[in-house]
């Protein structure tokens, strides 16, 4: 189906959200994973931040052309973590205010009403590097009071973890197909940052199950550019963006 | 030079009921199959099973044969959960030790130098930690004074592994772009088994890979087996990729109690040579 060229698509806005996620970051480890965080990334890395280090999604650094540039097995990426030389983008099954992210399992961990991925790399990264989320689908059951398991670690829980967990303990950006959250610096707890282009502060209250921090002035997310559109139809031509996040 | 050739049927021999055994690979990449298939067949039980969890894992857990799980992830790749895997946690039949990659490897380390934990901030402030009492902290003796985690050493009874080449004494070599933590396993176990795609001469085992693929030393090794196509359906890069499609069969089995022993017997109750034929007949 052809859209006429002015209708901003969501799925675009959520590239571009993810992208401005790394602006700024400059030599770093970009690892963002999911499929439209993956064309985010790469994404700011052609458009803005041309210094990331991105992996072929296996054992190798590729730089933006695709030569290989380093070997980056999975022992070198725990060097990585623990350096504090990454931002991740992970995906969770739940989210709390506080930013708690859990993708190990629904209920009692100990008898899991759902095994869900385990804890995978999560707590060392949430404790060592810098974390941002993506939630392709923003949902009350997503966003919710309290997480059944704490496999990422969320601002609250560093802090009752002490000095050690809070000293690299850094989330900074949600992205999800409503809108970009952050976290108040005072409390930290989660702030609507700006809305997707057609949603509203209603939709996004709603479909969060806990009570956001919403300022008095909450920007539209920005469109991408001309340059920015062909670059995305370049790193993504087959559209895979738009089976993630649907128009609306 | 030792000469450990041994055949498969000799390696699950020296397994007993109530080990721990380190499984190589990660996900459903280079798992010695060959190896699980017959400790699957085998009665051996109450195992603890440390592993970068995929269907060796799966396996074992549907045959009844685990006690317990160690265990960061249990994954297909391709499909992302583990059905069997999932089936056992969710009906409570087996415990588990969860741990974050990072603190696995820290494990592993660990055991290999022969300490008994590392330190580590992974894990800090994490249900890891909060809701396993297992895992304890510890404070740095200098100034800084940090609580950190304390990683205990993950102690192997036996490892085992998968690797593209060895020679009869025990070294082995890895031809694709990650060896996993394949040598980890190997030193954090007090014995470790390796099969391998090929035993080779030793004078060629440069022949299809630098200095650099040469990470599992017979220091570590007790025996090694060769097992053609032995990781199957796990890939194998650069002899082979995942066979997506009797994943997906296998992953199609843990739908219903008829479903896996139906699969159980088409491809679990027959040996290796039979199994690796029928593969081939498709």
């Amino acid at each position: 189906m052809t859209q006429p060229l002015t209708q901003v698509r969501r799925a675009d806005v959520c590239c571009i959200a993810i992208a401005e996620v790394f602006r700024g970051d400059g030599e770093i480890v970009a690892n963002p994973i999911g499929t439209i965080p993956r064309i985010g990334g790469l994404l700011a890395r052609l458009a803005f931040e041309p210094d990331l280090v991105m992996t072929d999604g296996e054992a190798m650094f590729t730089n933006a052309d695709g030569a290989v540039e380093a070997w980056n097995p999975y022992r070198t990426m725990f060097d990585v973590v623990w350096s504090g030389r990454r931002h991740v983008i992970m995906g969770g099954s739940q989210l709390d205010p506080y930013g708690n992210h859990n993708f190990a399992a629904i209920g009692d961990m100990k008898r899991p009403k759902a095994q869900l991925l385990g804890f995978r790399g999560a707590p060392g990264n949430t404790i060592n590097n810098v974390t941002s989320y993506w939630v392709p689908n923003h949902g009350p059951r997503v966003f919710v009071e309290s997480v059944d398991v704490v496999s990422g670690v969320g601002y609250d829980r560093a802090a009752a973890a002490g000095p050690a967990a809070t000293r690299f303990h850094s989330l900074r950006h949600v992205v999800t197909n409503l809108a970009v959250l952050d976290f108040e610096p005072a409390q930290h707890r989660m702030r609507l940052r700006s809305l997707h282009p057609g949603v509203t502060v209603a939709d996004v209250t709603a479909a969060t199950g806990f009570e956001l921090v919403v300022p008095d002035d909450v920007p539209t997310s920005r469109a991408p550019t001309a340059d920015e559109l062909a670059l995305l139809e370049r790193i993504d031509p087959d559209g895979a963006r738009f089976q993630e996040v649907p128009d609306a | 030079m030792p000469d450990k050739r041994m055949t498969i049927d000799e390696v699950v021999g020296e397994l007993r009921d109530g080990m721990t055994i380190g499984i190589g690979g990660w996900g459903s990449r280079r798992k010695p199959m060959a190896l699980v298939r017959a400790l699957a067949r085998s009665h051996v039980s109450d195992l603890t099973v440390v592993s970068y969890g995929g269907p060796d894992v799966g396996l074992l857990c549907a045959t009844g044969q685990v006690r317990k799980v160690v265990f960061a992830f249990v994954s297909l790749d391709s499909i992302a959960l583990e059905p069997h895997f999932r089936n056992a946690r969710q009906a409570g039949t087996v415990d588990a030790l969860e741990l974050d990659e990072g603190m696995f490897l820290l494990g592993l380390q660990a055991a290999a130098w022969r300490v008994p934990f590392l330190p580590t901030r992974a894990g800090l402030g994490s249900d890891v930690v909060a809701r396993q009492p297992e895992i304890r902290t510890v404070h740095s003796p200098y100034d800084d004074g940090e609580e950190l985690v304390a990683m205990p050493a993950l102690m192997l009874d036996v490892a085992l592994v998968h690797q593209n080449r060895a020679d009869a004494a025990g070294n082995a070599q890895f031809l694709g772009p990650d060896l996993y933590f394949d040598d980890l396993m190997c030193q954090a176990a007090a014995r470790s088994f390796v099969s391998c795609e090929r035993i080779v001469d030793t004078a060629d085992l440069l022949k299809e890979g630098s200095h650099h693929t040469l990470r599992i030393s017979r220091l570590w090794t007790d025996g090694v087996v060769e097992t053609p196509n032995g990781a199957h359906f796990t890939s194998c890069v650069p002899d082979y990729e995942r066979d997506e499609a009797f994943q997906r069969g296998y992953a199609a089995s843990a739908k219903s109690p008829e479903a896996w022993e139906e699969w159980r017997r088409a491809w679990l109750d027959l040996d290796e040579g039979d199994y690796q034929q029928r593969v081939t007949a498709g």
